[in-house]
């Protein structure tokens, strides 16, 4: 079996404006490994949340997926039909999101949202079935069956959290995608969600896509982290060797400005600018403008996004010197 | 001059919670949301006083409370010597230019419809009648380069939607600083930006202080930020103070089992450190029935029966330091012996 679960190769998403085509995801290629918790980070406007949605071809008009190839599970989803793309959405790829009292319907109890979803998808199960799917898979996830004929308002935002999961879940989920699932919930909640994640991966041998902006929470639980900016793929690798030895500066930059409760004395590291209008990105690299290494070829040309070290990709002019000098 | 510049004496805002009709004609009793419960510290001039807590613990609502944006149920908040409510109307509005705010949504806090120069100019034409336009508008100029917001001119006009959100942050901040306050409340100023912004309003925050004299009231939900700005920091849950005290001191020798859940819990950003602290059970209760004793009780891993469910723990000094206040039965006064920790 292959060990690559879902491959992005070169996905290019737009959205189009009054002003222009947006290019929110550009030449963006990022493998996801069966088993792993891949990080995905940046500041808000980086593309990271539309990569997440054009993973399940989720994007919708203005915006288009303008290029590219999407490969799940050995299958190119680029070719699928509506019909076969709403199976595979909350069928093998489950998605979980920031609000989940937006997500969840706020008139239907819990249980009537996971035996829609598994009856939606799986007609032939019947409804008692179902309820027992649902109940024993709720437990699974730390609420009591008693909790499943609760309205979401009765729920407190952790248990929300855990109900969205566990409706990303009820179908046989291979990937789940979880779009800043602790950003609305408080450090404690916060920290359990997180062990909870890491016990399901195990359990359901789940992979699990987690984007976020919060640089501790992809610490704390990924095996590899990739991080965007403007729209590109900046870096990506193992999250020990990312975090101990950034190879791209802006990289570098935004896991030094994070504030650490742990290190004695050190001092934020201020970025300069902010990330760019994606209407009219920079020429070259996009982050030549606010990086602290900038060389001339960096305002001119695009650098390659390729491996400099094991396992460690980017895409900075640093590393690709051999290149320049070949001319 | 009084060394305190806030002092906030045993303050408690109960909300009533709205009642249905029928509980109203039957006489159901009235509830209440104890937002805040029995608060007391002071805040000294020239400090950042850190305000940190959950969602629900009650630490904005003291932020309002000291501002007088709500009145209080019980206690006082006095500022620089005078008990605010004790002040008219007419009187607390004067006062106000002494005091300001800053949201954590700027975009919210700021009109649409006014440019950045009328945003900042606007506190200065109620405050400051005596200003002639030229006088105001020179102010305004400064206070946009003070805020690093350069060049002036060239902000002056736009509108709130024509900048960035670090940049529209920065604007907040000068409308507040052009009645040259004594008191910032800060209430989650941070928690919007993006992390490469953070760092630039943190500094901007620090740099108008050293300038202004200023005094903060620094609210957040985030501790790692709050280690990087406060001078002393309490921990509120459901309403109540666990634990004040100087930051180095509560960060590195928390005693409360809270400070140390929320100080545990809390990411760090390197991977080597991955969290091993088992967390409390639960979340968060209800304040509308808070539980009896000691609030945290029912989650607390040390929690004794028989005083910690019955006894309300009051804030008592840690091993004789009175900067440095905790209220535990397990961990100050005369129950310490029974702290199955020791």
């Amino acid at each position: 079996m292959d060990d690559v679960l879902y491959s992005i190769r070169n996905l290019d998403v737009r959205y189009a404006t009054r002003f222009g085509d947006v290019l929110a995801v550009e030449d963006v290629s990022l493998d996801i490994r069966r088993g792993e918790i891949l990080g995905l980070v940046g500041e808000s406007g980086c593309g990271k949340s539309t990569l997440g949605k054009a993973i399940m071809r989720l994007i919708r008009t203005p915006g288009r997926i303008a290029g590219g190839e999407l490969w799940f599970d050995g299958n190119d989803l680029m070719t699928y039909s509506d019909k076969q793309m709403r199976d595979v959405r909350g069928g093998e790829i489950g998605m979980v999101f920031q609000d989940p009292m937006t997500s969840l319907n706020p008139v239907q109890r819990v249980v009537e949202h996971l035996t829609e979803t598994i009856r939606t998808h799986e007609p032939k199960v019947s409804d008692l079935a179902a309820t027992a799917r649902a109940e024993e898979l709720v437990e699974k996830l730390g609420i009591r069956r008693e909790r499943l004929d609760d309205y979401p308002h009765q729920l407190s935002g952790g248990m929300r959290q855990r109900v969205m999961i566990s409706l990303a879940l009820a179908l046989h989920t291979k990937l789940l995608i979880a779009d800043e699932p602790t950003t609305s919930l408080d450090v404690i909640v916060e920290a359990k969600f997180l062990d909870l994640l890491r016990e399901l991966r195990d359990e359901f041998d789940l992979t699990i896509l987690m984007i976020t902006h919060n640089i501790g929470v992809v610490a704390e639980v990924a095996d590899r982290v990739a991080v965007m900016y403007a729209g590109r793929m900046a870096e990506v690798g193992d999250v020990y060797s990312v975090f101990a030895n950034p190879k791209h500066p802006y990289t570098t930059g935004l896991l030094s400005s994070v504030p650490n409760i742990d290190l004695a004395e050190h001092d934020l590291y201020k970025m300069e600018g902010s990330p760019p209008n994606l209407l009219r990105p920079p020429t070259g690299c996009p982050f030549h403008p606010r990086c602290p290494k900038a060389m001339e070829v960096c305002a001119r040309e695009l650098p390659v996004f390729r491996e400099v070290a094991d396992g460690q990709s980017t895409a900075c002019w640093l590393y690709n010197e051999a290149e320049v000098s070949n001319g | 001059m009084a060394e305190n510049l806030v002092e906030v004496v045993g303050v408690t805002k109960w909300f009533p919670v709205a009642q249905g009709f029928i509980d109203g004609i039957t006489g159901a009793p009235k509830q209440y949301v104890r937002a805040v419960d029995g608060v007391t510290f002071e805040i000294r001039k020239g400090e950042v006083f850190g305000l940190a807590g959950e969602s629900g613990s009650g630490k904005s609502t003291v932020g309002r409370l000291v501002l007088r944006l709500h009145d209080v149920t019980d206690g006082k908040v006095v500022f620089d010597g005078v008990d605010l409510g004790s002040l008219s109307n007419e009187e607390m509005r004067r006062m106000r230019h002494r005091m300001q705010v800053v949201f954590q949504d700027p975009l919210a806090s700021l009109n649409p419809r006014m440019t950045v120069g009328e945003t900042i100019e606007h506190p200065a034409r109620i405050h400051m009648p005596d200003l002639s336009d030229e006088e105001r508008h020179a102010r305004v100029l400064q206070m946009l380069e003070q805020v690093g917001m350069t060049p002036a001119e060239f902000f002056y006009g736009k509108y709130p939607h024509q900048i960035s959100g670090g940049q529209r942050q920065r604007v907040v901040f000068a409308r507040g600083m052009i009645t040259a306050p004594d008191l910032i409340v800060a209430d989650e100023p941070i928690a919007m930006a993006d992390v490469s912004v953070r760092a630039l309003l943190l500094d901007l925050m620090m740099q108008l202080k050293a300038e202004f004299d200023l005094t903060y009231l620094f609210i957040t939900h985030d501790l790692a930020t709050a280690k990087y700005v406060c001078d002393r920091i309490a921990i509120m849950y459901l309403g109540k103070i666990v634990e004040i005290g100087p930051l180095d001191v509560v960060f590195s020798d928390a005693r409360h089992p809270y400070t140390r859940a929320l100080l545990d819990a809390v990411p760090v950003p390197d991977p080597k450190h991955r969290r091993t602290a088992p967390l409390p059970a639960g979340e968060i209760p209800n304040p509308i029935n808070p539980p009896p004793g000691c609030n945290f009780h029912p989650r607390c891993p040390i929690a004794q029966a028989g005083i910690c469910d019955g006894i309300d723990p009051v804030l008592l000094p840690v091993d004789g330091n009175t900067e440095h206040l905790v209220s535990c039965h397990l961990r100050t006064g005369e129950y310490q012996d029974l702290d199955p920790m020791r």
